[in-house]
């Protein structure tokens, strides 16, 4: 009687490892390849675009990384002139371009304003002033509007820093504003003429 | 009773003799059906009679002058439980009885085995007992063997813990709960094993390959984890814990019921339920660093001396929170978060976990079956299949928000045939096959390309171990095993990254889409791989016995080291693989020293470790990219070699007081390049005194010191990046330790009787006693913040 209970056990036992083998052997179909996945959320390429007050040519500052954190590294290009003692008004955009058509980033980071602001930091001799002209729904500033003043000719840096979750307010600085880098580009040899 | 059943034989007799010629003989033998040996110094009766004969050394017995009946045999042996025959006597006979010997013995066969089934017999074999495992009842399986010399642990922050065996973790170290090998994307330096920790009776630690039946690529070595034992009685039993602590303001309870039948059938339910707010470091709250998990298991089967068979499940499912200030942009960032004494993101505490965070969970489902045969031996078979769900959700943007950036569905199937064989009283063998299937799905919604890619694995191996005791001091160990492995891989790879390795010349062949971006391929990949042991261990005398143990394991590289090829967001860096790896190959040599005397006792167990192809990863550069600067980390091979030792030393003052001394050293090398090797666990010294008193309900307490020296060898892998606001190149100091610090824990327990059957334990444990601020090498998160602050823990457990 046990004998025979245990003999159905085993019966059932092997069964259902031949069940798994058949199964395993059938689901190994080698036509189902996977499918791509392409970064949802990689920003490619940052634009901005300064406009004189009053017209006058556009200076745009561009950095274009195609392979997001891939071997390759961003191109950075400046097309324009920077005048001295001038004001500029500028927007800026980020896309991610391995979309097609390329998705316009910006209207999520103006949408989720409070969670995002962008820092311009003119460094070595750059006679550069900004200002926020846009702000968040606690009026606290977002930096996708600016409004930008040249000083006398001078040549220096300009870095453009995307910062998602900072705290704010803070005191306009990245290290009081913490959170996570999205974007930093470092535009070296800029000048004002 | 006794008289009376004797009154009532001496009549029946008396009956017998008048109405019959009785002058009939029942000999034979009783033989030990579990080691198929003659079993001598039983006590038969006839039932209802007074004549009793006992076996002699052959296990011979007989009994004469008996009249043609139906008689009852019953037969009693110390070790074993008394069996009853029923005998239908017409002539002389001569019959063959067979006793279940060893009831103890028996306890263990379906759970644990033979000892080289489980254990290696010329290892020392590290074990946590029931008592020390209940103790850490709401921690973890890393945080409960950390108090085992030359075990430390690899952690993410304080929740994902991760068990280092003698420098050595992840795919380098097998973890076997409940005959299962845990199959669990444990790759990830910051994937905790899915164990519950109450499912455990007993948890053993074998440092080194050395338990061949299961895996032979365990290069660190292997940890065992077994439920309690089976009881052979009608009983019923149970247990429940209650932990409430302080630091996570939160707690967990456990139950757990068994029921088992003298027959031999048995059951058993477990469950455990934890939950854990924001953690605390002396000054600040760490965010985000709450935990909860609910597990259960069954366990049903039946077990005698010759078959048994048992059908076990188990579901784990956790969700923990990771330190929110650890998740970084680029490089940058890592200077402000490096440089910061402070966490970045302090808010208040919460039991809400937020991102980032992982949710795994894991389904494992067992079926085994064993049978002994006279002349062949014990026969056993296993299948087991696990299901594990990994998702980790990152920071995140918009519509990504609630999407998980890493979705991993790991499916295995393992089957297991084993023999084992006495050949002769002093000689036995195991033999066995080991099938294995494995998939990896990674689902593409993440919107996140996959960290591992899709694969499927097969595995075939085959053991033999044998076990050889020449004398009652001496025994010899030796096994063998072979794997053939071979995964088949679909990977899409970035096309900058597939050119610029030079793979498109290399594995032009492979590649089977090209989607403009990228390059999908299907690598096949073999791996042959040989595995072997060797030991003796020989007892000196009385009190010191030696063991000697040599160990080659072979382990074929893991997806993450073939194909990583991204940003890491957890570790805030570039990882790269590298599909041309080969196996690694271990030869580690172990010496162990153990001396057990009446007051003083101890063990000295120094190792080497050879490993040929060790794959590590190391810094090589710094990538730019549109988010920043990031360093590079790449996967290289050498020649690595491992030495240290662990001591262990307890002195019994007198029947209340004991002490205890723990230290263990690990020194790491990268032969090739003549550097210390990353992330080794810095030496440690741990000292206790103990006082227990049974007469005061068992009244328990100790004081404990951990001292942890600050690791002096360490690979500089520090770099610089340009900060924009201080317009200069600062540097990123990833690589020096954290100092030396030293931590004390106090620890109380007393036991209760509440009636017969139950009783009331009580236990108070205290660790970091002084609130001291400090940071652990081995954690991950140590750039960002301290460790644990001091911790009150309330232990209650009732056992019924």
């Amino acid at each position: 009687m046990f004998n025979q209970r245990i003999m159905k056990k085993n019966v059932l036992f092997i069964a259902s490892i031949v069940a798994t083998l058949v199964l395993s052997a059938c689901s190994n179909d080698d036509d189902n390849t996977p499918e791509e996945v392409n970064e949802e959320e990689v920003i490619t390429t940052l634009i901005l675009t300064l406009t004189p007050e009053g017209g006058g040519p556009t200076v745009t500052f561009q950095s274009q990384d195609l392979d997001g954190d891939g071997p390759g590294a961003p191109v950075l290009t400046v097309t324009g002139q920077l005048e001295a003692n001038t004001t500029y008004t500028s927007t800026i955009g980020f896309l991610n371009e391995t979309e097609d058509p390329a998705e316009n980033i910006t209207l999520e980071v103006i949408e989720e304003a409070d969670e995002h602001q962008v820092f311009y930091i003119a460094g070595g001799a750059l006679n550069l002033t900004s200002t926020y002209l846009d702000g968040d729904g606690d009026g606290n500033p977002l930096g996708v509007l600016m409004g930008f003043e040249t000083g006398d000719a001078s040549l220096g840096n300009l870095t453009v820093v995307l910062r998602h979750e900072p705290n704010k307010p803070n005191d306009g600085t990245l290290a009081d504003a913490g959170g996570e880098t999205d974007i930093e580009a470092v535009f070296t040899g800029v000048s004002i003429q | 009773m006794n008289k009376l059943l004797f009154t009532a034989g001496l009549c029946l007799c008396t009956l017998c003799a008048i109405a019959q010629d009785c002058q009939l003989v029942l000999s034979g033998s009783v033989i030990d059906s579990h080691e198929n040996t003659a079993l001598s110094g039983a006590t038969l009766s006839i039932v209802g009679t007074a004549q009793i004969a006992y076996t002699d050394l052959d296990g011979r017995f007989s009994f004469a002058d008996l009249c043609p009946a139906i008689y009852t045999l019953e037969i009693q042996h110390p070790e074993c439980k008394t069996e009853r025959f029923e005998i239908n006597l017409r002539k002389d006979t001569d019959r063959t009885l067979f006793m279940e010997h060893h009831l103890e013995a028996l306890n263990e066969v379906l759970i644990t085995g033979r000892s080289f089934k489980t254990q290696s017999e010329t290892q020392l074999n590290n074990t946590l007992e029931l008592a020390e495992i209940e103790k850490y009842s709401s921690g973890s399986l890393g945080d409960v063997l950390n108090t085992l010399s030359g075990v430390s642990s690899l952690n993410t922050g304080n929740t994902v813990v991760k068990p280092v065996i003698n420098g050595l973790h992840s795919s380098r170290v097998s973890i076997i709960n409940n005959g299962v090998r845990l199959q669990d994307q444990e790759w990830g330096a910051e994937h905790a094993p899915n164990i519950d920790i109450n499912s455990a009776g007993q948890i053993t630690v074998l440092k080194g390959a050395s338990t061949l039946q299961y895996s032979g690529n365990a290069v660190g070595g292997v940890i065992i984890a077994e439920p309690r034992r089976v009881l052979l009685t009608d009983t019923l039993y149970g247990k429940t814990i209650l932990t409430g602590a302080t630091n996570g303001r939160g707690g967990s309870i456990t139950s757990e019921l068994f029921k088992g039948y003298e027959s031999g059938w048995y059951g058993a339910i477990q469950g455990t339920a934890k939950r854990f707010g924001d953690f605390e470091a002396p000054d600040y709250v760490l965010s985000n660093t709450g935990i909860e998990e609910g597990d259960f298991s069954l366990r049903l089967g039946k077990n005698t001396i010759n078959s048994g068979f048992e059908a076990y499940m188990s579901y784990f499912q956790t969700t923990i929170g990771i330190l929110r200030a650890s998740h970084l942009g680029g490089a940058s960032d890592q200077v402000a978060a490096i440089g910061s004494d402070r966490p970045l993101i302090i808010e208040d505490f919460t039991y809400d976990i937020l991102v980032p965070r992982q949710e795994v969970k894991h389904l494992t489902g067992r079926l085994s079956y064993f049978k002994q045969f006279e002349n062949l031996g014990k026969l056993s078979l296993q299948y087991d299949v696990q299901w594990n769900q990994r998702f980790e959700f990152d920071v995140r943007r918009g519509d990504n928000r609630n999407r998980a950036a890493v979705d991993l569905e790991l499916t295995t199937h393992n089957f297991v045939a084993s023999l084992e064989s006495k050949l002769t009283d002093d000689f036995g063998i195991n033999t066995g096959l080991n099938w294995i299937y494995q998939e990896n799905v990674a689902d593409p919604s993440t919107g996140v390309r996959r960290l591992i890619p899709d694969y499927e694995q097969y595995t075939l191996g085959a053991f033999a171990i044998a076990d050889w005791k020449v004398s009652d001091r001496l025994l010899f160990e030796a096994g063998i095993r072979f794997d053939y492995t071979l995964m088949d891989v679909f990977k899409f790879y970035r096309n900058s990254f597939w050119e610029g390795r030079g793979y498109d010349e290399e594995f032009a062949d492979i590649v089977i889409e090209e989607t403009g971006t990228q390059v999908l391929v299907n690598p096949e990949l073999e791996f042959n791989n040989w595995a072997a042991t060797a030991g003796l261990n020989y007892k000196i005398d009385d009190s010191y016995r030696l063991y000697f143990n040599y160990a080659l394991a072979t382990r074929a590289p893991n997806a993450s080291e073939l194909f990583s090829e991204g940003l890491h967001h957890s570790a805030s860096r570039i990882e790269l693989g590298d599909l041309r790896f080969n196996s690694e190959v271990a030869n580690r040599i172990s010496v162990s020293l153990e001396k057990q005397g009446e007051r003083f006792s101890f063990t000295a167990a120094p190792f080497v470790n050879w490993i040929e192809d060790f794959i590590l990863i190391e810094p090589t550069g710094v990538q730019q990219t549109i988010r920043g600067n990031f360093q590079v980390w790449e996967y290289r091979q050498t020649a690595a070699l491992l030495t240290g030792v662990d001591l262990d030393a307890n002195y019994q003052f007198n029947q209340n007081w004991s002490t205890r001394a723990q230290f263990s050293l690990v020194k790491g090398y990268d032969q090739t390049r003549d550097l210390p090797l990353i992330n080794m666990p810095p030496a440690s010294l741990n000292n206790a005194i103990r006082f227990n008193k049974p007469e005061w309900f068992n009244f328990q307490t100790g004081i404990e010191s951990q001292y942890v020296f600050r690791q002096n060898e360490f690979p500089d892998n520090n770099f610089t990046v340009f900060v924009p606001e201080t317009d200069q190149n600062e540097l990123v100091d990833v690589s020096t330790p954290p100092d030396a610090y030293q931590l004390w824990n106090w620890d109380a327990s007393a036991t209760f009787k509440i009636n017969e059957k139950s009783d009331l334990q009580l236990g108070l444990q205290i660790t970091n006693l002084f609130n001291t601020s400090y940071r652990n090498y081995l954690n991950r998160l140590r750039y960002y913040a301290d460790d644990l602050g001091r911790n009150v823990r309330l232990n209650l457990k009732i056992n019924y």
